[in-house]
C-alpha cells in the first residue's frame, strides 16, 4: 500500500490533458481491494463469524462504487488516465513498467466485472452455504476478480500477461473446487493445460512485439502499428501468436474443449468465468490491441474465420446437451465467437457492446441454472421439467435471460447481436471480403440456433411434468435477488447501445472509424429480419420440444453419422486424447523412460562404478591407515599428556603457590640474565 | 645509609613470607606470611621514595594504600578461615583440597 502510494507520487503523466477526473487517478484501488480481500479471507476468514464472505462483498461493493464514479467522470468528458512507473529495468532498453490505463474500455470492463462478481459473491452465500471449503472458495473468488481487474487495468503487455495467468490459475483452483471426485480435478487440469497451450503462443507474441517495437506499452504499440513503424509479415505473425492466447482463453475452435468441462466447478464460479472474469479476457485483449490487429495484414480475417467456425460448431453442440450447464457453456463459446467475429470484421464497438450485454444475461442464465440445480440436485434437464410452477422467480428471470440471449426486442442481446450482424453485412458489402461474408452467414445461422437451443432448454426445464424425486422449492432470497438485479440489467443495458442515440458508440470507438447515421437497411430491416429469424427458431423449438408435433428419428436415418459426430463433440476431445495426450503419455513417455533407463541410468551407474573403484583403495590406504593413524595418534597423545599433567592438579594450594613463586623466580632470573 | 640495606631487608622479609606461605599448614599463619610479603614491598616503596627524592611522595602514599588493602584482605581472609573452621573443625590448608581432581 505504502509502496503504491509512494510510487504514485513519482509517476509520470503520459497523456496530456486539460481536464482529468479526480477519482480516475485512484482506479488502481479497484483491483487492489479484491486482492487485499483475498489475503484477509485467506488468513483470517475462518476466524470471522460469517466465514469470510462479507470481506469480499465489501471489497467489491467499494470497487463497484469507485468504478461507477470513475466511469461517470469519463462520461462527463474527463480524459483517460495513463500512469506508469518503472517496475524494474535490465540494461538500457528493457523497461518493465507497472502501470494503469483507465479509459472507456477499462471503465466498461470494471463495471461488468465488479457488478457480476459482486452479485456472484452475494449469490454464493446462499448457493455455497453448506460447503466445507466455503472460506477458501471466497478467497479465490476475490483473487479471481482482482486478477481480472488488474489485467483490464494494465497498460503494458507484461502486466496484462501477469493478470492473464493469475486468472488462469484461479480458474484452475475454482473449477477443481470439488476435487474429491477425480472427474472434477481432471477438468481443472484440462482447463489449465489447454490454456497453457495457447498461452505459449501468447507469450511468444509478447516477446515478438517487444523485438519489433521495443516496448511493452499497449498504447504505444497500437500507435506504432497505426503509424506503420511496425508492420508487414512479422506483425501478422505476432498478431496471430497473440491470437493463440485468445483461442485458448476465450475458448475458440479448436481449443474450446476445456470450457464445457469447466462446468465441474460450482455454478457461481461458472457464472463468473463465463460472464466476467475469465473467457472475456481474450476478447478484451483483442479489443485492447484492436488497432494493432487491424494493421497486421490478414490477422483479423483469421480471427473472423476462426470465430465463424466456432460459433456455429458450438451452437450445434448446445442443441443436444442434457446437462443445463453444458448448454450454457457451449452457448458461451458461441457468443464469445460472436464477439471475436465482430472484432474480426472491424465492428469494434459492436464486439465490445456484445461483451458488455452478454455478461449480464449469461451471468443471469448461469445463476438461474444454479438456482435450478440447487432445487433439483441434478445438472440434467431430463431430471427437471415443470419447474415454472415451483420456482416462479427463477422461471421469470431465466426466461428474461433466455430471450435476451435469443435476441428478442427490447432485451440486451437484441441490440448487440444486431450491431454485429449489421457490422458483418456492412463490411461484406463495402469491402467484399470473403471473411465478412462467412461471418455474416455464420452469425445468422448462429442466431437461429441460439434461439432454438434456448427454447429447448427452457421447455425441458420449466414445462412438462416434473421428473425429479422430491418436490423442488424456490431458492433463498440471497440467490433470487441477484437474479432479479441481473434481469433488470438485461432489460435495460441494451438501450445504451440504441442505434444513433445510445451513448455506447461514443464511449467505445476506434480513432478513424466514423459513426454511422440512420440507415433504413441497418436500423430497421436488419433488426426486423434478425428478430424474425429468432422468432422462427423459437416457434420451431416450441413445435419440436413442447408440442412434439414433428418427430424425426435421426438415429434411424441416413444422417445418423451427423448426430454421432455432434454427440462425440466432433471427436475433437478424442483427437486430443488419442492424437496428442496418449502418444505423449505412452509412446513419448516410453521413449523417455527407455532413454532414462538405458542412457541416463547407464551414465549415472557408470560414474558410480568408477567412483566406487577409486574409492575402495582410497578407503583402505589413505583413510584407514594414514588419516586414522593421525587421528588416533593425536587422540592418544592428548590422553597420555593429560594423564601426566593431572598430577600437578593436586588441590594443594600451597603447592600451586610454590609453582607460582618458582615461575616468578624463573622469570626474574631470565630477566636478569638477558638484560 | 645506602639503599641496598633496605633492599636486602625487604628481600629477607619477602623470602620469609614466601617460606611461611609455602610451608605452614595453619591458615592463619599463611595469612600472616602474606602480610610479611606485603610489608616487604612497603619497605621497598618507602626506601625508593626517599632515595629518589620523590617530590609528590607517591611511593609512600602507595605504601599507605597497600596497608589499607592488606587490612581489608586480612579481614576477608580471616572471615573465610572462621567459616571454614565452623564447617570442617579444622584450618589446616592441606585438608582444604576439595578442588583436587
Amino acid at each position: 500500500m505504502n509502496l503504491l502510494l509512494f510510487a504514485q507520487e513519482h509517476s509520470e503523466e503520459v497523456i496530456e490533458s486539460s481536464k482529468q477526473g479526480f477519482f480516475s487517478d485512484f482506479m488502481w484501488l479497484v483491483p487492489l481491494l479484491p486482492v487485499l480481500s483475498f489475503f484477509v479471507i485467506l488468513f483470517f476468514g475462518k476466524k470471522l463469524k460469517d466465514r469470510g464472505h462479507s470481506v469480499g462483498i465489501a471489497a467489491l461493493s467499494i470497487g463497484l462504487l469507485l468504478s461507477l464514479v470513475g466511469f461517470v467522470e469519463l462520461a462527463a468528458g474527463n480524459a483517460a488516465v495513463e500512469k506508469s512507473w518503472t517496475w524494474f529495468e535490465l540494461g538500457e532498453h528493457f523497461h518493465i513498467e507497472f502501470g494503469m490505463n483507465y479509459d472507456f474500455l477499462t471503465g466498461i470492463m470494471f463495471l461488468v466485472v465488479c457488478t457480476v462478481s459482486l452479485l456472484v459473491h452475494i449469490y454464493s452465500t446462499g448457493y455455497m452455504h453448506d460447503d466445507k471449503r466455503y472460506t477458501i472458495f471466497y478467497a479465490f473468488l476475490s483473487l479471481f476478480t482482482g486478477s481480472m481487474l488488474a489485467m483490464v487495468l494494465a497498460n503494458n503487455m507484461m502486466m496484462l500477461f501477469v493478470g492473464w495467468e493469475l486468472v488462469g490459475v484461479c480458474s484452475y483452483f475454482l473449477i477443481g473446487h470439488y476435487w474429491e471426485e477425480k472427474e472434477n480435478s481432471s477438468a481443472a487440469i484440462k482447463a489449465f493445460i489447454t490454456n497453457r497451450v495457447g498461452d505459449t503462443g501468447f507469450l511468444f507474441g509478447i516477446f515478438g512485439l517487444f523485438v519489433l517495437a521495443g516496448t511493452f506499452n499497449i498504447n504505444e504499440l497500437n500507435h506504432l502499428a497505426e503509424e506503420g513503424t511496425i508492420g508487414g509479415t512479422s506483425l501478422t505473425i505476432v498478431a496471430l501468436l497473440l491470437f493463440c492466447g485468445v483461442v485458448s482463453k476465450s475458448a475458440q475452435f479448436p481449443l474450446y474443449v476445456w470450457l464445457p468441462d469447466a462446468m465441474a466447478g460450482p455454478t457461481p464460479v461458472s457464472a463468473l468465468i463465463h460472464a466476467a472474469t475469465m473467457v472475456v479476457a481474450g476478447v478484451y485483449m483483442t479489443a485492447r490491441m484492436f488497432i494493432l490487429f487491424e494493421h497486421a495484414g490478414s490477422a483479423l480475417d483469421v480471427v473472423a474465420i476462426v470465430a465463424a467456425i466456432t460459433m456455429v460448431l458450438a451452437a450445434i453442440l448446445a442443441l443436444i446437451q442434457d446437462d443445463i450447464k453444458r448448454v450454457l457453456a457451449y452457448s458461451t463459446i458461441s457468443q464469445l465467437a460472436y464477439m471475436m467475429a465482430a472484432l474480426g470484421v472491424g465492428a469494434y464497438t459492436a464486439g465490445v457492446f456484445h461483451l458488455f450485454t452478454h455478461a449480464f444475461f449469461k451471468a443471469l442464465l448461469f445463476l438461474g441454472a444454479g438456482s435450478l440445480i440447487h432445487a433439483v440436485h441434478s445438472n440434467n434437464m431430463s431430471d427437471m421439467g415443470g419447474l415454472k410452477d415451483y420456482m416462479p422467480h427463477t422461471f421469470r428471470t431465466f426466461m428474461i435471460g433466455s430471450l435476451g440471449l435469443a435476441g428478442i426486442f427490447p432485451l440486451a442481446g437484441f441490440f448487440s447481436k444486431d450491431e454485429i450482424i449489421g457490422g458483418a453485412l456492412r463490411s461484406a458489402s463495402e469491402s467484399h471480403q470473403a471473411a465478412a461474408w462467412i461471418v455474416l452467414i455464420a452469425a445468422i445461422v448462429t442466431a437461429f440456433l441460439t434461439a432454438l437451443y434456448m427454447t429447448r432448454a427452457c421447455v425441458m426445464t420449466f414445462w412438462g411434468p416434473f421428473e425429479g424425486e422430491h418436490e423442488p422449492h424456490e431458492s433463498p432470497g440471497s440467490m433470487v435477488t441477484p437474479l432479479w438485479v441481473l434481469a433488470a440489467a438485461t432489460i435495460t443495458v441494451g438501450f445504451l447501445g440504441f442505434p444513433i442515440i445510445g451513448p455506447f458508440q461514443d464511449w467505445i470507438t476506434v480513432p478513424g472509424h466514423e459513426h454511422h447515421g440512420f440507415e433504413t437497411l441497418y436500423n430497421i430491416v436488419l433488426p426486423a429480419g434478425a428478430t424474425l429469424v429468432a422468432l422462427a427458431a423459437i416457434g420451431l423449438g416450441l413445435q419440436l420440444f413442447l408440442f412434439k408435433k414433428w418427430r424425426y428419428d435421426i438415429l434411424a436415418s441416413p444422417f445418423a453419422w451427423t448426430y454421432r459426430l455432434v454427440e462425440n463433440k466432433y471427436y475433437l476431445d478424442d483427437f486430443y486424447l488419442k492424437g496428442i495426450v496418449r502418444p505423449v503419455q505412452y509412446k513419448l513417455s516410453a521413449a523417455t523412460y527407455w532413454s532414462n533407463q538405458k542412457i541416463l541410468d547407464g551414465a549415472v551407474n557408470g560414474v558410480a562404478a568408477g567412483v566406487l573403484a577409486v574409492a575402495r583403495p582410497t578407503y583402505a590406504v589413505i583413510d584407514q591407515q594414514v588419516i586414522d593413524f593421525a587421528v588416533n595418534g593425536a587422540a592418544g597423545l592428548t590422553g597420555y599428556s593429560g594423564g601426566l599433567l593431572r598430577y600437578i592438579q593436586s588441590g594443594n594450594v600451597q603447592r600451586y603457590a610454590a609453582f607460582l613463586f618458582a615461575a616468578v623466580a624463573g622469570f626474574v632470573a631470565l630477566f636478569a640474565l638477558t638484560s | 645509609m645506602p639503599v641496598s640495606f633496605f633492599l636486602v631487608l625487604s628481600a629477607l622479609l619477602f623470602s620469609i613470607g614466601v617460606y611461611g606461605v609455602l610451608a605452614r599448614q595453619h591458615a592463619v599463619l599463611v595469612l600472616l606470611s602474606i602480610e610479611l610479603m606485603l610489608n616487604a614491598v612497603n619497605v621497598n616503596l618507602v626506601a625508593f621514595s626517599a632515595y629518589l627524592q620523590d617530590a609528590g611522595l607517591a611511593g609512600q602514599v602507595f605504601a599507605l594504600f597497600v596497608i589499607a588493602v592488606a587490612a581489608a584482605e586480612v579481614g576477608v581472609g580471616l572471615a573465610i578461615v572462621i567459616l571454614i573452621y565452623r564447617n570442617r573443625a579444622s584450618v589446616d590448608v592441606d585438608d582444604l583440597s576439595l578442588m583436587k581432581w
